[in-house]
């Protein structure tokens, strides 16, 4: 599963906050908090960002708050994989959770550019930058998270789990 | 095999003799909780994986604290969802309001965690019950709707750092000084994934809303949990709350830590950490003259009666400084009324400051006291992310009470030495 497009870079210790303020969590609604989806960091990506583009971002990313609302409205908005040099503990489970992957390669957030185009490759782990063609390959994920990632997340890995009754 | 208390904890949920750091383990969960903003999205993914009764209803809690009294409609809807929920799934412990406050300040309160338990909230201050030598740690809401469902969950096995401070605090230096002096050594990313165990003589001397408000702070560092060793003081906490009695793990002699760390405390000044970080932090008097616009005193982090007092005792007789919004947000309804009984509400109002309900008020740029652009709070809070209580270029720090207190009358940061 090849995911493509424009990088979206962030810096490091990016918190919850920063993805969503606060004053957006009145609703829960995915396709609503998209709307607010980085605003105070960069006002113009809810209204830029297409579907199928890549997060980039440093050390630490998604810290702070145990909001789910900060994955759910980056994948709502179109953001289709995380690339970062490291994630906080809370999001990167969630992240997971919601299907949303997350591939860590210090790497491949220091290469990529901002406004460049990135191809993710979820299940081989490997980032390509489209603009140099260079590949990057990211650390493993426990395969038990690749499960829940290739069943779209947690809920639909449960319901498997429990059809094959696991 | 050597263990550490949190080891011990999550072995006897997952029917182990044995775990150590980096094992992938299914544990029982004794409570689950979830608060305004993040039940109702744990309440969809329950729903949405079928089931029909939650694991048990007597182990699951949810507060309505963030958004309470509802600001608008929507946080209203979001209560209401929630409420029904509760109702129609006969939880007792469901808060309402005139019962509710601080999520993390009503649950030890009311004797919902014990030393030994395994509690996992929908947020992420949950690691504060670690406080009474619980394993506690906070996840997102889908984790915690399947925890609903089926009353377990996975968690990878965390290696430990242990704190060691040494020495005793000295007048108006506490549990806030020492994890706000933790994060500036350790890093907002210093312990992601790990646990931090709170030891030494100086912790062992300080009362529980001192271990809350430290181990309240562990996410701060990235951490997966923090926990304290219960002991006497831990016991005569739960005493008279619960009909259940705890278990009281202790870590083995040898156990494993990833790093051990020395905390001199004695000589320890005042912590303040500095806009945006948590990790940003000085000993007061390296601050140059910081004026402010409001001072916020409350959260689950420093909301607790002692907090209360020890504001109380620096402010009585004197008055807030002019131009200054001095905020008091008491953690539940127990430590308001017992706050009227003591006289402190008297004496914050007397000194010109202002009395909110039991909730998260400002904590989180919610409502009740929000900054404009430009403006300076000092808070007893956990967080001052950029825009965290308000506009993107609002300033927040972080402090101890005596500190917020002596910082209300004087008008700028100031240490409690400076009244």
């Amino acid at each position: 599963m090849e995911t493509r497009g424009r990088v979206w870079k962030f810096g490091d210790h990016v918190d919850t906050d920063l993805i969503i303020p606060a004053r957006f969590l009145n609703v829960s609604d995915p396709e609503e908090l998209a709307k607010s989806c980085f605003i105070d960091l960069r006002p113009e990506f809810a209204r830029e960002v297409r579907s199928g583009d890549i997060a980039v971002a440093g050390v630490n990313f998604g810290c702070g708050s145990s909001r789910e609302h900060a994955p759910w409205a980056m994948k709502a908005a179109g953001i289709a994989a995380v690339v970062a040099k490291s994630c906080a503990r809370i999001f990167y489970r969630n992240a997971f959770n919601i299907g949303l992957p997350v591939l860590e390669s210090e790497e491949a957030a220091d290469m990529l550019q901002d406004g460049g185009r990135a191809a993710v490759d979820i299940f081989r782990g490997a980032i390509r930058d489209m603009d140099t063609k260079r590949v990057f390959f990211a650390k493993p994920v426990p395969e038990f998270m690749m499960e829940i990632i290739q069943s779209g997340g947690l809920l639909p890995y449960i319901r498997e789990k429990q059809a094959r009754g696991v | 095999m050597a263990m550490t208390i949190t080891e011990k904890i999550l072995a006897a949920h997952a029917g182990r003799e044995q775990v150590s750091a980096g094992e992938l383990i299914e544990v029982d969960v004794d409570l689950a909780l979830a608060n305004d903003i993040t039940a109702p999205m744990a309440i969809r993914m329950f729903n949405e994986l079928g089931a029909k009764e939650v694991f048990n209803r007597d182990l699951v809690a949810l507060v309505p604290d963030h958004f309470v009294p509802n600001k608008d409609i929507a946080s209203a809807e979001q209560v209401k969802l929630m409420r029904e929920f509760a109702r129609k799934q006969r939880i007792r412990n469901f808060f309402e309001l005139g019962e509710t406050g601080v999520e993390h300040v009503i649950l030890p309160e009311k004797g919902l965690v014990l030393p030994g338990d395994v509690v996992i909230g929908a947020d992420s201050h949950t690691c504060t019950y670690g406080a009474l030598g619980a394993f506690s740690a906070g996840m997102g809401s889908t984790d915690v709707g399947a925890i609903l469902a089926t009353g377990r969950t996975w968690l990878k096995t965390p290696a430990a750092i242990k704190l060691i401070y040494e020495g005793a605090c000295g007048p108006h230096v506490g549990g806030k000084d020492l994890i706000l002096y933790t994060l500036g050594l350790l890093g907002v990313a210093g312990a992601v994934y790990k646990t931090l165990e709170f030891t030494g003589e100086a912790v062992d001397r300080l009362p529980m809303s001192h271990r809350f408000t430290m181990a309240n702070m562990a996410v701060e560092a990235g951490a997966k949990n923090g926990i304290f060793v219960p002991d006497e003081t831990a016991r005569a906490y739960i005493e008279g709350r619960s009909t259940r009695s705890g278990r009281f793990y202790r870590s083995d002699p040898d156990a494993v830590y990833e790093r051990e760390i020395r905390i001199p405390v004695d000589a320890m000044e005042p912590q303040v950490a500095l806009p945006h970080s948590p990790d940003n932090v000085r000993p007061i008097s390296a601050l140059n003259t910081v004026p402010l616009d409001q001072v916020f005193l409350g959260s689950c982090t420093n909301g607790r009666l002692e907090d209360l007092r020890e504001a109380a005792s620096l402010i009585r007789g004197r008055r807030v400084a002019p131009g200054i919004r001095f905020i008091v947000i008491p953690g539940s309804p127990l430590i308001y009324r017992e706050a009227v009984k003591e006289g402190l509400i008297e004496t914050f109002l007397d000194a010109g400051g202002v009395i909110g309900p039991p909730c998260c008020g400002p904590c989180l740029g919610g409502h009740m006291g929000i900054l404009a652009e430009g403006e300076k709070a000092l808070s007893t809070s956990n967080r001052n992310f950029v825009g965290r209580m308000g506009h993107p270029k609002s300033e927040v720090y972080l402090a101890n009470p005596a500190v917020a207190a002596a910082s209300a009358i004087t008008g700028y940061i100031a240490s409690p030495d400076a009244l």
